[in-house]
């Protein structure tokens, strides 16, 4: 390998654990553990799991006019965010597209970022360049991200840190595991309840075994990450929304604030503005292919025999029993149950736009 | 029953006469995680040394399965459409994927034996 690859807090812990490391966005990561991509799936719906995301940019906004300026990149209303709520929202480009996707947190004193590993560069060289005197921004690559997923995860964390249990979706803590100092928020990635969990790096394999040890829980990787998130119907930078997509043609206008909405002062507000007014081209649709083959990215779509669209991400979903994806076509062909052809190794299978998520969200309430 | 033989694609060939049975290797298997779908060839079907023939498909990706020899497509294992995690479980076994008649047995002899074929994995690690 031409590149050396970085590794997160835990990779002792992941080669002790059997995992299988590939490279991702400069990391060397587990992309699944012994017990395979298919079980440790199946055992985030039903169970526990951890993920190590320690490779995602974590980083914090300090400052008078910290939200405002953060406003700056962003069409999310990130002034309405009350102490210990958390949200999703979109850097844009000034060309409207997604620069990132990333989570927010109001903590009080200052914002807490949470960024694309593929990404975090980029983001904070833009975040930086926009901050005014006052407001800095402090990357925190010494920090490792755990995500402890799955219905039961909450309930077995409870043992350790009660007060975790009491935080609704979206919410976010600075708490303790343990004795471990953690900044807790309920999210994650797979549609499950579950929490992520920032912790120093040097506190983080203790932390990462100790939730390892609670009733049923496993570790789990990338791999059953990617296949979860696809069922859950949630983005993937880089695959379903990037530079070139827009916040409307992603489907993602509810990342918008309203009164963003009627100041229209973010990076790429002309493009969004228009295509709110007149409708995107395209969209991005959920897809459900007929039988059991996976369509994967960069899959043409078709209508008729004439291409419409691409796949941009799609699996074999465990919990469906069958293959999903998500894609853009033309508006046109954008309404739940449109007819699709999916062209798979020069054969067309049959597909219909489907509602996303294709397995329900089991969020906190 | 013969002794398989293996490709650099990682398919094993076991000859009867001159019917081959070919599947992908257990180290194979082991590398691509957990199978959902396979895409077979139809009986009839002739093929080259070196053609791709199949698809196997797990969560992650899809790879192609080739021809290890050339000849004429006899037999697809039903079996997998039904049951494609069989090719884990029992990949050079019950989780064969196809069956040719082979055009030129003396294709078989540039395949590997399995010490080889084992070599040749640890020089790919």
């Amino acid at each position: 390998m031409a590149e050396t690859l970085l590794e997160t807090p835990l990779a002792s812990l992941h080669r002790e654990l059997g995992a299988r490391m590939v490279p991702f966005a400069g990391y060397a990561m587990p992309v699944q553990y012994p017990a395979g991509i298919l079980a440790e799936h199946l055992a985030t719906r039903r169970g526990a799991t951890l993920f190590d995301v320690s490779h995602m940019g974590q980083a914090e906004l300090r400052g008078e006019g910290a939200a405002e300026a953060l406003e700056r990149l962003t069409p999310a209303d990130v002034r309405i965010l009350k102490p210990g709520r958390q949200k999703y929202g979109l850097l844009t480009t000034e060309a409207g597209g997604i620069l990132d996707d990333f989570m927010v947190a109001n903590l009080g004193d200052r914002l807490f970022l949470v960024l694309n590993a593929s990404r975090k560069d980029v983001d904070c060289a833009a975040i930086e360049a926009a901050l005014p005197a006052g407001v800095t921004l402090n990357r925190l690559p010494d920090r490792a991200l755990l995500a402890f997923q799955g219905p039961a995860a909450v309930p077995a964390l409870a043992a350790l840190a009660p007060d975790v249990a009491a935080l609704p979706f979206m919410g976010v803590a600075a708490t303790r595991i343990g004795d471990i100092p953690v900044l807790v928020s309920r999210s994650g990635y797979t549609g499950e309840d579950g929490v992520e969990i920032s912790v120093a790096g040097d506190r983080a394999e203790i932390l990462a075994r100790a939730l390892l040890a609670l009733t049923g829980a496993a570790p789990a990787g990338l791999g059953a990450r990617d296949s979860l998130r696809l069922e859950a119907g949630l983005c993937l930078y880089g695959n379903d929304i990037d530079e070139t997509t827009s916040p409307v043609e992603a489907g993602l206008t509810w990342t918008i604030g309203k009164r963003r909405r009627t100041e229209w002062n973010f990076p790429g507000a002309a493009r969004v503005r228009e295509e709110l007014e007149n409708g995107p081209a395209r969209l991005r649709v959920g897809i459900l292919p007929e039988g059991r083959q996976p369509a994967r990215a960069h899959t043409a779509i078709a209508v008729g025999g004439e291409t419409v669209g691409e796949v941009t991400s799609g699996t074999f979903g465990p919990s469906l029993n069958g293959p999903c994806a998500m894609g853009y076509v033309a508006r046109g062909h954008a309404a739940d149950g449109t007819a699709l052809e999916l062209m798979v190794r020069g054969r067309a299978i049959p597909a219909r736009v489907a509602a996303t998520p294709f397995i329900p969200h089991r969020y906190a309430r | 029953m013969a002794e398989l033989k293996f490709s650099r694609d990682h398919e094993w060939v076991r000859l009867d006469g001159n019917i081959a049975t070919i599947g992908i290797t257990d180290h194979a298997q082991t590398a691509l995680g957990d199978v959902v779908f396979v895409d077979l060839p139809e009986a009839g079907r002739q093929v080259a040394a070196g053609d791709a023939v199949a698809v196997v498909e797990s969560v992650k990706a899809a790879s192609d399965v080739y021809a290890p020899v050339g000849g004429t497509i006899t037999e697809s294992n039903a079996a997998l459409a039904d049951d494609p995690a069989m090719v884990n479980s029992a990949a050079q076994s019950e989780g064969w994927f196809f069956r040719m008649e082979v055009a030129d047995p003396s294709e078989l002899d540039a395949l590997m034996d399995a010490e080889a074929y084992q070599a040749f994995v640890d020089s790919e690690a």
